[in-house]
């Protein structure tokens, strides 16, 4: 290993919120001279760990340790003094402001109580020189190009005597060519000895600049791994859950001990008969490729890909939350047309948004007033259920979903995560849908809600009369769509990449085309019918 | 070092908890049982009001009969708010969506002029009521369409109306005030009596209760409700949020209208200059008094009424006292200061233990 001491150590860090566990146990080491990526799913705590480093967040338990020492930044200021600089996704800096100023605010070099200009300037432009950049210092920073602004929040960050430069998904709007330049920086950087953190969802980019990888899954440290010894496939494996695959293994098996025997499908694929709802070329300029998808009663399609994939795009467009801008969708044989999530829940399709706090649960309204809101929407302003019905509606649902909450009447807002999500599952499953989708229904909840979440859903759908629900499950979880889905869709890059039939399913393929190392390979997945199908 | 820090919120644990049981502790099951009667604060307010005017007012709560009509102080305040009440009814709505209008008093305004006008151009009575209300709803058409359907800011939206209607209030009465002399039943709405009561008070109480059945009876209530605390996800479950909005819009034009109305009857005239003169911002501040949130969601009409009456006590106190009309903008800052106050979380959780 690394023969020197680590400048930062983070161990057994611990950060809750109200019904969510930011951060378990989660850790972090960064040594002098290396650059080192950060990489996890949405919400697998990567942002929250930043936040404790830089001070905004303070753990509950665990500790941080600058050379040996444990510090406790309580604010970005203090974080700063003690040699943490962060660059964050979105530049902050002052655009009206010129690129020297930018630099210095806050910590003007002063003469005689007033700012030594000459000096700034001088400072400013050294410390450009030094990065290889010749830019006028005295130009007001929105007369510079998106990239320049970033290196301008970079040297920023170094003019503090940094030694740890924490870059929270720096690259996400810079072109390819700013790309490069920035990580010819960060050579730069690395050879004179700063510890470098690099937080990105992008795989290409992690494996051109890093010497090593931490992958954060629910909150916790998965693990540390030398970028040279970890695999993008196996790479996306940590990242997914996925369990790490032995060579030739059958994966369907190694599986096996984990989750239950896959049921059978509800009806082979012969007599599958016509879909439920189809969806041909749906898509949206900027949001998702045009794209074909089946959905069956009585199936659960799972939808897998990273961050970005075009997921919950494909989601928001079958709801009629985005208006599709091209492709057609048909409805138990009808043509729909969506223009608002209304005609989509006449037509009988619901949808669980990922955004728990801001898309779906009301917060200051109770537990049953969330519950029948959909069900009341669609039926106009009279009321379709008396008090003593609507009471029993709900308690019906916090019973049979389990929802932990003081009575009915309390604000939805006061339950945790897991309880407001079956609460919000509730809500759709009053207007008895035909097709359920769930966006990451799972996300940021404990793990029994998980559990009681996934086999909900599969219940739904496998009804004997075959009239269970068609149901779009999506989930960054490897597992969970695997342990749920009939069908599986992998989406990349906002485009259809693969599709798959339980029974066929080739865990390793799906993680070739999610991690989008087969690209220039034939699809080799797309051997059932059906894919042929959607493939032609 | 993180022996400290593992026992810290164990000992926090132990000290918590016999909290939970409110029986141990009177005040907090009081604020506890306070807190889901949300009218009580308001109505708690009113009766201190109510009871400083009458210790410092000689004579506040006397009633007495002349001529079959009721007369008094209590009576005068009720009578006084109407319009006031009417106002804040239909802010309540608008404030429960997220929204606000300020050209409450503008439609004020146009409402009374309007009717003016028409009565005298011999109109029969019926027509100018209509023609009145009429010209209420188009505003509120107006005011709904900028912010539901063009999606502006509502406070600039409805700014646009503050500032137009009144000016076109003063166009159509040719900058006059218009003293209307007959027919009688024009001054009905606003000076007639009932049993004994005045007729405004009848009116208030039959939009108050139509309302209130519209709200409750129907799903209407829950739906403003789910509109103002989270418009997306209220879209997401369903509802038709634009339409919901522009019909707040609509309905506090249309109380605005009534209000101006009977402002016209009970002075007999139209004053397109001053009738309903910043009636909005005491309406904003009723509603808040009531217990109403300005950042939409919470709401409750019965609590904007309670509020309209103390502001109209307030002012008939400081009158009654011969405190000069200047000082009541005064006292009224330091209500509303204390109610901003009381309803800022930041105030709120530094009274916490």
């Amino acid at each position: 290993m690394k023969p020197a001491q680590a400048v930062l150590e983070l161990t057994g860090i611990h950060k809750s919120f109200p019904g969510v566990k930011a951060l378990s146990d989660a850790g972090l080491r960064l040594y002098p001279g290396e650059v080192h990526t950060l990489m996890g799913q949405n919400g697998a705590g990567k942002s929250s760990l930043i936040k404790v480093l830089t001070g905004l967040y303070t753990p509950e338990r665990g500790e941080i340790r600058l050379d040996g020492r444990i510090v406790r930044p309580r604010s970005t200021r203090e974080a700063q003094a003690l040699g943490i600089s962060t660059v964050y996704q979105e530049v902050n800096l002052c655009p009206n402001l010129s690129v020297a100023e930018n630099i210095f605010i806050g910590r003007h070099p002063r003469r005689w109580g007033r700012i030594d200009w000459p000096a700034m300037e001088g400072q400013a432009a050294a410390l450009l020189a030094d990065m290889e950049l010749t830019l006028d210092v005295r130009a007001p920073l929105h007369s510079l190009p998106l990239s320049l602004q970033q290196m301008v929040a970079i040297a920023r960050a170094l003019s503090t005597q940094a030694r740890v430069l924490i870059l929270d998904e720096p690259t996400s709007s810079l072109d390819e060519a700013a790309v490069q330049s920035l990580f010819a920086l960060l050579r730069r950087l690395r050879a004179q000895g700063m510890a470098i953190l690099f937080v990105t969802h992008f795989l290409d980019q992690t494996y051109a600049i890093s010497d090593r990888i931490t992958v954060m899954r629910q909150g916790e440290r998965e693990g540390e791994y030398p970028c040279s010894a970890l695999s993008r496939l196996a790479l996306v494996n940590k990242m997914v859950g996925a369990p790490a695959p032995e060579p030739g293994a059958d994966l369907s098996t190694e599986r096996g001990s984990t989750a239950p025997p896959p049921a059978p499908p509800a009806a082979s694929p012969q007599e599958r008969g016509e879909a439920w709802l189809q969806a041909r070329g749906l898509g949206r300029r900027g949001a998702l490729q045009p794209l074909d998808l089946d959905l069956h009663r009585g199936e659960v399609l799972g939808l897998c890909g990273l961050l970005g994939s075009g997921r919950t795009e494909t989601a928001r467009l079958l709801f009629g939350a985005d208006p599709a801008d091209s492709g057609s969708l048909s409805v138990a044989g009808q043509r729909l047309r969506l223009r608002s999530p209304r005609d989509a829940i006449a037509a009988g399709i619901a949808f669980c948004s990922e955004d728990r706090k801001h898309e779906g649960a009301i917060l200051a309204l109770s537990v049953r007033e969330n519950i029948v809101l959909a069900l009341q929407a669609r039926a106009g302003l009279r009321r379709v259920l008396s008090a003593a019905q609507e009471r029993e509606l709900a308690e019906g649902f916090v019973r049979s979903l389990g929802i932990k909450t003081a009575s009915i009447d309390t604000p939805i807002g006061l339950l945790s995560g897991g309880n407001q999500q079956k609460a919000l599952l509730a809500r759709w499953l009053a207007t008895d849908p035909a097709l359920l989708i769930l966006d990451e229904p799972t996300r940021g909840i404990d793990v029994r809600a998980k559990e009681e979440i996934m086999d909900h859903v599969t219940a739904l759908s496998r009804r004997p009369d075959g009239q269970g629900m068609a149901v779009l499950f999506i989930s960054s979880e490897l597992p969970e769509v695997l342990r749920c889905s009939d069908q599986l869709l992998v989406l990349r890059d906002r485009r259809a990449s693969g599709e798959y039939r339980r029974g066929s399913l080739d865990e390793r393929s799906v993680l070739a085309v999610i991690a989008g190392t087969d690209a220039t390979a034939p699809p080799a997945a797309l051997h059932t019918p059906a894919a042929l199908e959607l493939a032609a | 070092m993180s022996g400290v820090d593992l026992t810290q919120p164990l000992r926090r644990k132990r000290v918590r908890a016999p909290a939970p049981s409110p029986a141990q502790q009177p005040w907090q099951r009081l604020r506890h049982w306070a807190g889901r009667h949300a009218l009580l604060q308001p109505l708690a307010a009113l009766a201190l009001l109510l009871l400083v005017a009458g210790i410092s007012v000689p004579g506040f709560f006397a009633l007495e009969l002349k001529d079959g009509h009721l007369y008094g102080s209590l009576i005068d305040i009720l009578n006084r708010a109407a319009p006031l009440m009417l106002a804040a009814m239909g802010l309540t709505l608008v404030i429960a969506t997220r929204g606000i209008d300020v050209s409450v008093g503008a439609v004020v305004a146009i409402a009374g002029t309007v009717a003016a006008t028409l009565v005298l151009a011999q109109a029969p009575l019926w027509q100018a009521l209509c023609a009145a209300l009429g010209a209420a709803l188009v505003c509120g058409v107006w005011n709904g369409l900028l912010v539901a359907g063009l999606g502006l800011q509502p406070i600039i939206a409805t700014l646009i109306l503050m500032v137009a209607g009144r000016g076109l209030a003063q166009l159509c009465a040719d900058g006059q005030i218009l003293t209307v002399y007959s027919p009688a039943s024009f001054f009905v709405l606003g000076g007639g009596y009932l049993l004994g009561l005045p007729v405004a008070l009848f009116v208030v109480a039959a939009v108050f209760i139509a309302t209130q059945l519209l709200l409750r009876r129907t799903a209407l209530g829950l739906f403003i409700q789910a509109v103002g605390i989270n418009p997306v996800a209220a879209r997401l479950a369903g509802l038709r949020t634009t339409a919901l909005i522009f019909l707040a819009y609509v309905f506090c034009s249309l109380c605005a209208g009534l209000a101006g109305l009977m402002i016209a009857s009970n002075i007999k005239s139209a004053d397109a200059n001053n009738a309903g003169l910043l009636l909005e911002l005491d309406a904003i501040l009723a509603v808040t008094l009531g217990g109403g949130s300005l950042a939409g969601g919470r709401f409750s009409l019965a609590g904007s009424l309670v509020g309209a009456l103390i502001i109209q006590t307030l002012s008939y106190t400081i009158y009654s006292l011969g405190v000069p009309p200047e000082v009541n903008m005064v006292v009224k800052a330091i209500v509303v200061f204390a109610v901003c106050i009381s309803q800022s979380t930041a105030f709120r959780s530094k009274g916490q233990p």
